[in-house]
């Protein structure tokens, strides 16, 4: 028994790791309000058992009178809840209140949510589907959502907050090491709720400005399909509804989709071109593949043609019958179908 | 045929039963499919992944909107109170008996066509079975807009009129018990000689005909912007989605306490007459009832802490919910006052009334985590919240309801059951409810958030853990409904008294005549039990003095 109780008592056993400032007064206040109601569920659960044994019927005792009311005791016990629920009242408001206004001076990251991804913009421009942030340094967030009500939680930092569509939310927090942590919808959003999950990135203040250099100049440095996967993988999230292995999401796989035939719920079917891709990203509705939902969200005006042109080079990498893109094909005697090699 | 046109409150309240009884088995069913789907991180439903996160989304919403709308919100009232609240007041029946059948047939209709609905959309999304209108429900039995209205392609017009029409239903046996209460008390029952059952009934009353014509008049906002694109709601259209919240929580806040005080009132039944014991501080249980009411209303804000509204909200609407917490403490403590010093008979609906009070206990403090504004930023819309209200709402509320079927069981089929069984299966309950949803705070503590369909693989074993009870609750709750079937076909003649309670109820024949009572009885203390002395085999109470 008492092994078994200490470890339901430890705080490891309730919380996950923390990773802000702050967090230590949500676990300090979760750990007192604990207390609280061990004591008064043994207590009440106690008095239960003891009662039901001790006053059983036909136990060897008399039972006697009990009165039937008594003022004194209900104010004590009106009154004593009363004063407790006011000391946990006032510990809340003082930690929320830490954890909700931020510093001045604090970094600010422009937070938007859709259907089923995350996306992170930076002060400089850079667009991201996971959160990095500087460690030590207060960061704000301020977030809103293109369609319905999202919530971002990282379980690490105790931190909450709705994205809601038509109007701006802020949070903000302090990371106090450097690490990765979780980062979850926690308002039920359709059919990709339980995938639209990122990361927090917590770095040191050089590797930060180090990523974010790199991360924003992606464009020069890398090939159309590198750039491809880079805005399907980090900056449009695309890869928290379609695959690149085959296995089918939300959405359907990229592997083999360029130059496949493909059935769409209007009973039209038609070979997968740069056409239907481009149509796919900016206009997804209007033809959607059998076995799907419509429900994937345009993209219009959020990617620009030379990111389209981007993510058609990669989803064609993706396929046995895209275009060969490493090696210059030789004379007649090159085989025509060779596969395209797999992006690493 | 004379069933289905009875005006009788008895009939109609077994009637209730039966559907009532078919929902929670449903919405039961449905629940053991979802903890069973979330053995495994990506789910046990096989297929494509998309359709099976999109049924497991239809599959919660219907376990939720179900157990809600049509099983505990009616529950108690509609089922005990319609049966026992004529006989306790020494009543012929209700104040109003068409309203009472007419609000039986809305009830069946709303539910009927509410259920065909939901239904349907697991009959499309799992087999491709297409029902005409059969469009599903998957916004969670809460219907947050914008994706209620704008999103989702399920038929959220067509729920949203079951729900309505249930609505109504409610609001109909609101009106019915408070004019009962108020016109047919007997000779000698002063309100503050009321059994607490009736203050219980009385209260719910309240919030059922203040509160449910806010949620019909949301509903209906919420099917014309859907029809209609009238913008209330959707920010594209110029309204606010969070305005939906503060409507649907203004009443859905106080649904809470419409399922929760009539199950109090069970509670300060049971244990008043299965200890043999005056109920202690009937003044303060009765009071404490309207209090709940009352403040119920205040308090809604506390499902949005993380909406974005205001810091000065946020910190009035904790304020305000801690409030709520002190008239429910009393009410524990009146309870174990009343146990003290008493004769306790630990028989099927004591072991019940003990139940509600450890799980009610339980519930109603770690309700504290989520009054206090920054532990509930961390916990709210995780497992915590699941957890808290399965304690509150099936391990208090469902747990009176059966101990409250127990106890009337007698009265209203004239049969007893197996006090062996009954006990068996309360076993099984508690130690399953426990197993099945106590794992789901520290889950939630640690993050897991509610409403998933996969969920990363550090929660698997909490979530195995939790699955593995729901299977002994289920089983548990079989042999209830085994043991009741049971007893309609073999169990042993009930005496008039079968507990020696002092309530009308138990002053006439089980089951009671159509009329109830021969003669119109006198009310006196229903906590004085000196009156009754058990028979010599046990099995009745009889009057210790024969009226002259």
């Amino acid at each position: 028994m008492q092994p078994c109780l200490s470890f339901i008592l430890a705080e490891s056993f309730w919380m996950p790791e923390k990773a802000a400032e702050g967090a230590h007064t949500v676990d300090a206040l979760f750990a007192f309000i604990f207390w609280v109601s061990a004591f008064f569920s043994a207590l009440v659960i106690g008095l239960l058992v003891l009662f039901v044994i001790k006053y059983r019927r036909g136990a060897q005792r008399t039972h006697g009178e009990a009165p039937s009311h008594s003022t004194a005791l209900e104010i004590t016990w009106s009154v004593i809840p009363g004063i407790l629920v006011i000391v946990i009242f006032y510990l809340g408001v003082r930690s929320y209140l830490t954890l909700t206004v931020p510093p001045p001076d604090a970094y600010e990251i422009r937070v938007t949510a859709r259907m089923w991804s995350w996306s992170f913009a930076y002060p400089n421009g850079h667009i991201d589907s996971e959160l990095h942030v500087p460690v030590d340094t207060p960061v704000q967030l301020v977030l809103s959502s293109d369609d319905v009500i999202h919530s971002l939680y990282v379980p690490a930092f105790r931190a909450k907050k709705d994205a809601v569509p038509g109007r701006y939310n802020r949070m903000w927090f302090r990371a106090t090491r450097e690490g990765t942590f979780d980062l979850y919808c926690a308002a039920y959003c359709g059919t990709g709720h339980s995938q639209m999950l990122s990361r927090v990135v917590v770095h040191s203040p050089e590797d930060f400005q180090r990523w974010l250099r790199d991360a924003s100049d992606w464009r020069s440095r890398m090939t159309p399909v590198e750039a491809g996967r880079m805005l399907y993988e980090r900056r449009l999230g695309c890869i928290q509804c379609h695959s690149i292995d085959g296995t089918p999401r939300i959405g359907p796989s990229l592997k083999n989709l360029y130059g496949y035939e493909q059935k769409f719920t209007d009973g039209t079917s038609a070979i997968i071109d740069e056409n239907l891709i481009r149509q796919f990203i900016l206009n997804p509705t209007a033809k959607v593949p059998v076995g799907y939902a419509p429900v994937m969200p345009s993209y219009r005006g959020q990617v620009s043609e030379a990111d389209i042109d981007a993510l058609i080079a990669f989803i064609k990498s993706l396929s046995d019958r895209g275009p060969r893109i490493t090696d210059i094909p030789g004379p007649a005697t090159a085989p025509t179908t060779a596969p395209a090699r797999p992006p690493q | 045929m004379s069933w289905l046109f009875t005006l009788d409150h008895k009939r109609i309240a077994i009637m209730y039963m039966v559907v009532i009884l078919a929902a929670f088995f449903l919405g039961g069913l449905f629940a053991v499919i979802l903890r069973t789907h979330l053995l495994t991180p990506r789910g046990l439903i096989p297929g494509n992944p998309a359709k099976v996160a999109e049924l497991y989304n239809h599959i919660f919403t219907l376990h939720g909107a179900v157990m809600i709308f049509m099983f505990i919100i009616p529950a108690v009232p509609a089922v005990l109170g319609n049966f026992v609240l004529p006989l306790m007041l020494g009543a012929k029946d209700v104040a109003f008996p068409r309203l009472n059948l007419l609000s039986f047939y809305l009830y069946v209709a709303g539910a009927l066509f509410f259920l065909y609905v939901l239904l349907g959309g697991v009959l499309q999304v799992a087999f491709g079975i297409h029902l005409p209108g059969g469009f599903g429900l998957d916004t969670g039995w809460t219907f947050y807009t914008p994706y209620s209205t704008d999103k989702t392609a399920s038929g959220v017009v067509a729920a949203v009129l079951g729900a309505f029409i249930m609505g109504f239903s409610s609001i109909l046996t609101g009106v019915n018990f408070i004019a009962s209460i108020h016109t047919l008390r007997p000779p000698g029952m002063t309100w503050f000689r009321m059994p607490l059952m009736l203050w219980g009934l009385y209260a719910t009353s309240i919030i059922q005909i203040l509160a449910t014509p806010v949620l019909a008049v949301t509903l209906l906002l919420l099917a014309a912007e859907r029809v209609f694109g009238v913008g209330i709601f959707d920010p594209k259209l110029g309204g606010d989605p969070v305005l939906f919240q503060h409507f649907f929580w203004f009443y859905s806040h106080p649904a809470v306490y419409i399922m929760i005080l009539p199950a109090m009132g069970i509670i300060s039944e049971l244990v008043s007459i299965h200890s043999r014991k005056h109920i202690f501080g009937y003044n303060f249980i009765a009071y404490s009832s309207i209090a709940i009411a009352v403040l119920s209303f205040f308090v809604w804000g506390h499902h949005m802490f993380v909406s974005g509204m205001s810091n000065v909200a946020n910190v009035i609407f904790s304020l305000l919910t801690f409030s709520v917490a002190i008239p429910s403490a009393v009410k524990v403590f009146n309870w174990l006052a009343t146990m003290y010093r008493g004769q306790i008979r630990l028989n099927t609906p004591m072991l019940y009334a003990v139940g509600f009070i450890a799980l009610f206990t339980i519930g109603g403090l770690t309700g504290l985590f989520l009054g206090a504004l920054s532990t509930d930023v961390h916990v709210t819309n995780t497992y915590f919240i699941v957890a808290h209200f399965h304690y509150v709402m099936m391990g208090s509320a469902v747990f009176a309801f059966i101990g409250g079927m127990y106890h009337w069981w007698p009265k209203i089929t004239g049969r007893m059951y197996s006090e062996r069984w009954g006990r068996i299966a309360w076993t099984l309950i508690f130690i399953g409810f426990n197993i099945t949803f106590f794992v789901q705070y520290v889950a939630g503590a640690k993050g897991m958030p509610r409403r998933y369909a996969t969920y990363p693989e550090k929660y698997t074993g909490y979530h195995r853990h939790s699955t593995a009870g729901s299977y002994i609750l289920a089983a548990g709750l079989i042999l209830v409904a085994a043991n009741w079937v049971h007893s309609l076909r073999r169990g042993r003649q009930a005496p008039p008294n079968p507990w020696g309670g002092n309530s009308l109820e138990w002053h006439t024949p089980s089951p009671p005549p159509h009329d109830n009572f021969a003669v119109r009885p006198e009310a006196g203390d229903p906590y004085d039990f000196s009156g009754w002395k058990e028979s010599a085999d046990g099995a009745a109470w009889l009057r210790a003095h024969q009226p002259a």
